[in-house]
C-alpha cells in the first residue's frame, strides 16, 4: 500500500512539474505577474512529492520489502543496514529516482535565493527547470519506475553489486548527480537571458554562484569516483578513459571554461553569446553522460543494464531539450552586444584561450569516446579507442590551460603588455626551469615528462605565491574569491604533482608469495605471515596478514583479502592500503598458486604521492568555497535591470 | 548570422550517430578472416585411430565448422537445429571442441598430461555427443585454444562457413538460429555451389 | 650487545648465535619470487598487452583482466615476444585474427585522421577564430567615439531614474 503511495506521488509530481513548466513561462510571455508567481509554490510542492516518494523506497530498502521489484534486485536482508539504504540509489531505476530529487532540490534552492531577482527572471529559470523535470519525471515513470511489484515477493533478493558495497559507492553517485543536475540552474539562467533578449553581465552574476557549487560537486564527485577505483578494483589504477568516467569529465570540462568564460561577461559583458553557449554546453554533456551510461550504446564497466527503450527515450529527450536550446541560441544570440574593449593581451584574451583549450580537450575525450560508435554507425568496421589515445590527446591540451593560470591571474583586464607580464612571471619561471632541470638530471628515473610535470607545477605554485604576495602589499581589503582562485588553482598543481611523480615512479611487483617470502621495495619490506579464512556477514574471504617494515622496523600490518561474496560468487579484491602523505603501500591477494609449498600470487604497489591527487581534489573545492563566499553575491547590485 | 547555426547542427550530426548505435551492438566483433583462407591446423580427432585432421582434408566441399565445449550451456541450445541441418545432408559439418579440460577439471596441485587430457576430452565429448546427438562429421580437440587464436574465436558456440577453395565465407558468433540458417547461411551456400 | 666487558669466549657465542640465527632468518624469509618466469618477457608483455583490449571484458586492457581468454592470449604474446617478433608485428598478429577492435591505440589510417589529427585541427580552427574575434573587438572599439555632452546627460539621467525592463 505504501508502495503505491510512493508511485503514485511520482506521478503527481510529475504533473506538477508540467504546471511548474508552463505556467510561470507563459506568464512572462503574456505578461501575467500571478503565472509568474507560481514558480516558487509549483517548485516547492514538486519537491515535497518527491521527497514522498524517495523515502517510500528508501522504506521499502529498510524494511526488506522484496515485493519491490527494484529492491529485490539490488537488495538483501543480510545487507548491512547503510547498504541497504545506499542500494536505493545502486540501480538504474532508484539512480533516476535521486536525480529528480537533486532536481528539484536545486530547484527549491533557485526559488529560495533569489530574492534579489526579478520575478519575471525566476518565473524562467524555474520554468526551463520544470521542463527538463518533466522529462526526467515522465521518464521515469513511464520506463523505469523504481516502484514496480513483484508478485509473489521472493524470499530474499538479488543483493547488492559487492563492487558497490562500500563507504564509496554511498557519497560517490550522490555527489555526482549533485554536479550533473546542478548544471541545470546554469542552463537555465542561460535560457531565460535568451528568452528575455537580456543577455548582458546580470545574468553572468546570478549563475556564476550556481555553476562554482555544481562544478564543486562534480569535482568532488569524480575524485571519490577515482579514488573508489583505486583501493577497490585492486590493481590500483585510478583513471582508465572507460566512457562512463570520460562522461563525468566532459561536464566538469565545459563547467571549468564556463566558470572563467562568466568572469568575463560578469565584469567586462564580454562573450555574452559564448558563455551562454558553454552553459548549454555544460548541461548537455551531462545529458549526453546519462544517455551513454544507460542506452548500452557503448561498453563499460559502469554502465547499468541496457535497455534499447530506455535509450530511445534518453536521446529524444536529450535531442529536444538540446535542440531546442541551440536553435533558440541561433536565433536570439546574434543580437548580444559585444563587450568592452579587449587587447590581444589581456585577462580577457588569457581567459578566452582558457574557453577553446577546454573546449577543444572536451572535443577530444568526447570523439575519442563516440568514435567507435561512428564507425560503427558508418559500416566501417569495429574500433576500440581506449587510454593510449586519450592519453596522448589530451596531455597536451591541458598542459598550455594550467600554464595560463599564472599569466591569466597577472594579466590586467582590457590591457596588458608582454613586457610587464614577463617581467612579473620571471621569478616562476626560474623556478620552474630550476625544478625541471632539477629532476631531468639529479633524478635517477627521471624522465623529460616527469621534468615537465614538476615544472608545470612548480609554475603555478610559484606563481600564485608571488601574486599572494604583491597583493598583501597593497592597500585594500582582498575578497574571498582571490583566495578562492589561488586555492583552486593551487589544488590543480598539486594534482599535476600527485599525477607526475605516481607515474614517473611507481613500483610494482608481481609475486608469489609463501608464508615467511618477503618482497622489498625501496626502503619497505613486506613479509607475508599468514593467510587464513574469515567470514564476513555476506561473504567468505581469503585473508593474508603482510607485514610491513620500514627500514627494518615495524611499520604496519596490512590485511588483504580475496572475499566471495554469497550472493554472486563474484571473486572480490579488498586491497590493502597504507595511505600517507608521501606515499602509499598498496597489497592486494590473489588467487593460491599451485605448487609443493602454499603459494599465492600477490601484487605490491609503491605509489609515491598518491594521495596528492585526492588533496589537490580537496582544495579545488575548498577553493570553490571561497569564492562562493564572497559577499557580493549575496548583496543585491542596485538597479539591476530584469 | 550563420556561425550560430553551426554548434546545432554539429549537435543533429552527432543525435544522428547516436541513433544509429542504439541499434547496434558493441559487443559484437566482426571478423577480419571473412575472405580469407581458414588457417591451417592438424588436430586430433574423437577416433584414437585416425590420422589429425585439418581443414584441408575439406577442400573440394563447401562445409562448416562449429566451435562448441560441452561445457558451453549456449550450445546445447543451437545443437538440435546442428543435428536436424547434418540429418538434411545440407554440407558436413566439423565439430572443433574448445578447450573441453577447463582448470576445474584438475584438481589443484597437480598436472594432467597432454594425453590424460586428450583422453578425458575424448571420453566427455563422446559421452554428450551420445547423449544429444552427433551432427559433425569429425570432431576435432582443440585443448588449448591454440587454434581458437588462429580463427578469431573469443566465445563459444561460433560457427564458421567455409567454401570449396578453403576460403571463410561466413562467421557468427553465438548461437545458430532457424533464422540465420534460413536467411544468411543456406542462401550463402546456394550462392557458392553455383560458382 | 657485545661490548668490551665480554670475554672472548663470550663474543666467540655471540658470534656463532647471530650467524645462526642469519642462518634461520634467511631459511624461513625467502626473498618472493615474481609471478612470472621471464621478467624480461614479462616486461615486455605488460607493455604490449597494456594496449590491447580484452575481448570477453567489458572494458579492461589485456594487461589487467584476469579472463581465461586473457589468459591465453597473455601466454600467445609470450609466445610470440620469444620468438623475438617486434611489437608492431606482434600487435599485426592479433588484429589479423580478431580486427582492429583488439587494439586500445587506433592505429593511424585514413579511418582515423579525424580521430588522431581532428582535435589539433579543432584547436588551430580555435586559435583562429580567437585571432578573428580579437581584431573585431578592437575593430568595433575603434569605431565607437567618446559620448557627446548631451548624450552625457541623457546618460546620468537614466542611471539616476533606473531603467525599466
Amino acid at each position: 500500500m505504501i508502495v503505491e503511495i510512493g508511485h503514485f506521488a511520482l506521478i503527481l509530481a510529475t504533473c506538477v512539474a508540467f504546471l511548474q513548466a508552463v505556467l510561470p513561462l507563459a506568464g512572462t510571455m503574456l505578461d501575467r505577474p500571478r503565472w509568474q508567481a507560481l514558480a516558487k509554490p509549483t517548485a516547492l510542492l514538486q519537491f515535497a512529492l518527491i521527497i514522498l516518494a524517495y523515502a517510500v523506497l528508501t522504506h521499502g530498502a529498510v524494511t526488506d520489502d522484496f515485493s519491490i521489484k527494484y529492491i529485490a534486485g539490488h537488495s538483501n536482508s543480510l545487507l548491512p543496514m547503510e547498504y541497504k539504504v545506499s542500494a536505493v540509489w545502486g540501480g538504474h531505476e532508484g539512480s533516476l529516482l535521486l536525480w529528480v530529487l537533486m532536481l528539484s532540490g536545486w530547484t527549491v534552492a533557485v526559488a529560495l535565493f533569489s530574492k534579489t531577482l526579478p520575478l519575471a527572471m525566476v518565473a524562467r529559470v524555474i520554468g526551463v527547470l520544470g521542463w527538463v523535470s518533466v522529462g526526467f519525471l515522465s521518464f521515469t515513470v513511464i520506463t523505469s519506475s523504481p516502484f514496480e511489484r513483484l508478485i509473489p515477493a521472493p524470499a530474499d533478493g538479488r543483493d547488492l553489486n559487492p563492487l558497490l558495497q562500500d563507504p564509496g559507492l554511498i557519497i560517490h553517485p550522490p555527489m555526482l548527480y549533485m554536479g550533473y543536475v546542478g548544471f541545470s540552474v546554469a542552463f537555465a539562467f542561460a535560457i531565460a537571458a535568451l528568452l528575455s533578449g537580456r543577455m548582458d553581465a546580470a545574468w553572468a552574476r546570478w549563475s556564476r554562484p550556481w555553476t562554482i557549487v555544481a562544478w564543486m560537486f562534480m569535482t568532488v564527485g569524480i575524485a571519490l569516483g577515482s579514488w573508489w577505483a583505486y583501493y577497490e578494483l585492486g590493481w590500483g589504477g585510478w583513471w582508465f578513459w572507460d566512457p562512463v568516467e570520460n562522461a563525468s569529465l566532459l561536464p566538469w570540462l565545459f563547467g571549468t571554461a564556463l566558470i572563467h568564460a562568466l568572469m568575463v561577461t560578469d565584469k567586462r559583458g564580454g562573450f555574452k553569446a559564448w558563455s551562454i553557449l558553454l552553459a548549454i554546453g555544460a548541461f548537455s554533456l551531462s545529458l549526453l553522460g546519462t544517455f551513454l551510461v544507460r542506452s548500452g550504446v557503448l561498453t563499460s564497466v559502469h554502465s547499468f543494464a541496457s535497455d534499447p527503450k530506455r535509450g530511445v527515450f534518453i536521446l529524444i529527450f536529450l535531442a529536444l531539450v538540446v535542440g531546442i536550446s541551440l536553435t533558440l541560441f541561433a536565433w536570439r544570440a546574434p543580437k548580444a552586444t559585444l563587450g568592452g574593449k579587449m587587447g590581444l593581451v589581456s585577462r580577457e584574451s588569457m581567459l578566452l584561450a582558457n574557453s577553446v583549450l577546454l573546449v577543444v580537450a572536451t572535443a577530444a575525450v568526447l570523439l575519442g569516446t563516440v568514435y567507435p560508435l561512428i564507425v560503427d554507425a558508418l559500416n566501417l568496421g569495429k574500433l576500440s579507442v581506449g587510454a593510449p589515445y586519450f592519453n596522448a590527446v589530451f596531455v597536451p591540451l591541458m598542459v598550455p590551460v594550467v600554464f595560463l593560470m599564472v599569466p591569466g591571474g597577472v594579466a590586467h583586464w582590457r590591457e596588458a603588455r608582454w613586457a610587464e607580464l614577463a617581467h612579473a612571471m620571471r621569478w616562476p619561471a626560474l623556478a620552474a626551469v630550476l625544478v625541471g632541470l632539477g629532476v631531468l638530471f639529479f633524478s635517477a628515473r627521471g624522465t623529460w615528462l616527469t621534468a615537465m610535470g614538476m615544472a608545470l607545477a612548480t609554475w603555478v605554485v610559484a606563481g600564485l605565491l608571488h601574486q599572494i604576495v604583491n597583493r598583501m602589499q597593497k592597500p585594500g581589503r582582498i575578497p574571498p574569491s582571490f583566495w578562492g582562485m589561488h586555492l583552486a588553482h593551487l589544488g590543480i598543481a598539486v594534482v599535476v604533482v600527485g599525477i607526475t611523480l605516481v607515474k614517473g615512479y611507481e613500483v610494482e611487483r608481481d609475486v608469489r608469495m609463501g608464508v615467511g617470502d618477503t618482497v622489498q621495495i625501496e626502503n619497505y619490506s613486506f613479509e607475508l605471515m599468514d593467510v587464513s579464512e574469515v567470514n564476513g556477514p555476506n561473504y567468505k574471504a581469503l585473508r593474508g596478514e603482510v607485514r610491513v617494515n620500514k627500514d627494518e622496523k615495524l611499520l604496519e600490518v596490512l590485511y588483504p583479502e580475496k572475499r566471495r561474496y554469497f550472493s554472486s560468487n563474484m571473486p572480490m579484491t579488498e586491497a590493502a592500503i597504507d595511505s600517507g602523505f608521501f606515499r602509499d603501500l598498496y597489497v592486494s591477494l590473489g588467487e593460491p598458486i599451485e605448487g609443493e609449498r602454499p603459494q599465492w600470487s600477490v601484487r605490491v604497489y609503491y605509489k609515491p604521492f598518491v594521495s596528492w591527487l585526492w588533496y589537490g581534489s580537496i582544495l579545488m573545492v575548498l577553493g570553490g568555497l571561497l569564492a562562493v563566499s564572497d559577499r557580493r553575491y549575496r548583496k543585491s547590485p542596485a538597479a539591476v535591470a530584469a | 548570422m550563420k556561425k550560430f547555426l553551426i554548434p546545432l547542427g554539429l549537435f543533429l550530426v552527432l543525435v544522428g550517430f547516436l541513433a544509429v548505435g542504439l541499434t547496434r551492438n558493441p559487443q559484437e566483433i566482426p571478423s577480419p578472416l571473412v575472405g580469407k583462407s581458414a588457417p591451417a591446423f592438424a588436430l586430433p580427432t574423437l577416433d584414437r585411430s585416425a590420422p589429425p585432421f585439418g581443414p584441408q582434408d575439406m577442400r573440394g566441399q563447401i562445409w562448416m565448422l562449429n566451435v562448441w565445449a560441452t561445457w558451453c550451456v549456449a550450445c546445447r541450445e543451437e545443437h538440435p537445429l546442428l543435428v536436424a541441418f547434418s540429418k538434411a545432408n545440407q554440407l558436413p559439418i566439423v565439430g572443433l571442441s574448445y578447450k573441453e579440460i577447463q582448470s576445474q577439471d584438475m584438481p589443484s596441485g597437480s598436472k594432467m598430461s597432454p594425453e590424460d587430457k586428450l583422453q578425458r576430452a575424448r571420453e566427455r565429448s563422446a559421452q554428450w555427443l551420445q547423449r544429444y546427438g552427433n551432427p559433425y562429421a569429425a570432431t576435432v580437440f582443440d585443448l588449448d585454444g591454440r587454434v581458437g587464436i588462429d580463427y578469431g574465436v573469443y566465445g563459444v558456440p561460433e560457427t564458421y562457413v567455409i567454401d570449396q577453395k578453403g576460403v571463410i565465407r561466413y562467421k557468427r558468433v553465438g548461437v545458430i538460429t532457424q533464422e540465420l540458417l534460413d536467411a544468411q547461411i543456406l542462401p550463402l551456400v546456394k550462392k557458392l555451389n553455383a560458382l | 650487545m657485545i661490548t668490551n666487558f665480554l670475554g672472548i669466549k663470550r663474543l666467540m657465542q655471540g658470534v656463532l648465535f647471530l650467524l645462526a640465527a642469519a642462518a634461520v632468518a634467511t631459511a624461513q624469509s625467502k626473498e618472493a619470487e615474481p609471478s612470472a618466469k621471464e621478467p624480461l618477457i614479462e616486461q615486455r608483455l605488460i607493455h604490449i598487452s597494456e594496449e590491447l583490449r580484452c575481448l570477453v571484458c567489458q572494458n579492461e586492457s589485456l594487461a589487467s583482466s584476469r579472463a581465461e581468454l586473457a589468459n591465453d592470449l597473455r601466454e600467445e604474446v609470450r609466445l610470440l615476444i620469444r620468438q623475438d617478433k617486434s611489437d608492431a608485428a606482434i600487435k599485426a598478429y592479433l588484429v589479423e585474427r580478431y580486427g582492429d577492435f583488439v587494439l586500445y591505440r587506433p592505429e593511424v589510417k585514413p579511418l582515423t585522421w579525424l580521430l588522431w589529427f581532428g582535435p589539433f585541427a579543432l584547436l588551430l580552427c580555435g586559435v583562429v577564430g580567437m585571432a578573428l574575434y580579437v581584431r573585431q573587438r578592437q575593430a568595433v572599439q575603434k569605431l565607437a567615439k567618446p559620448l557627446s555632452e548631451k548624450e552625457r546627460d541623457q546618460v546620468r539621467v537614466l542611471l539616476k531614474n533606473g531603467e525599466s525592463p
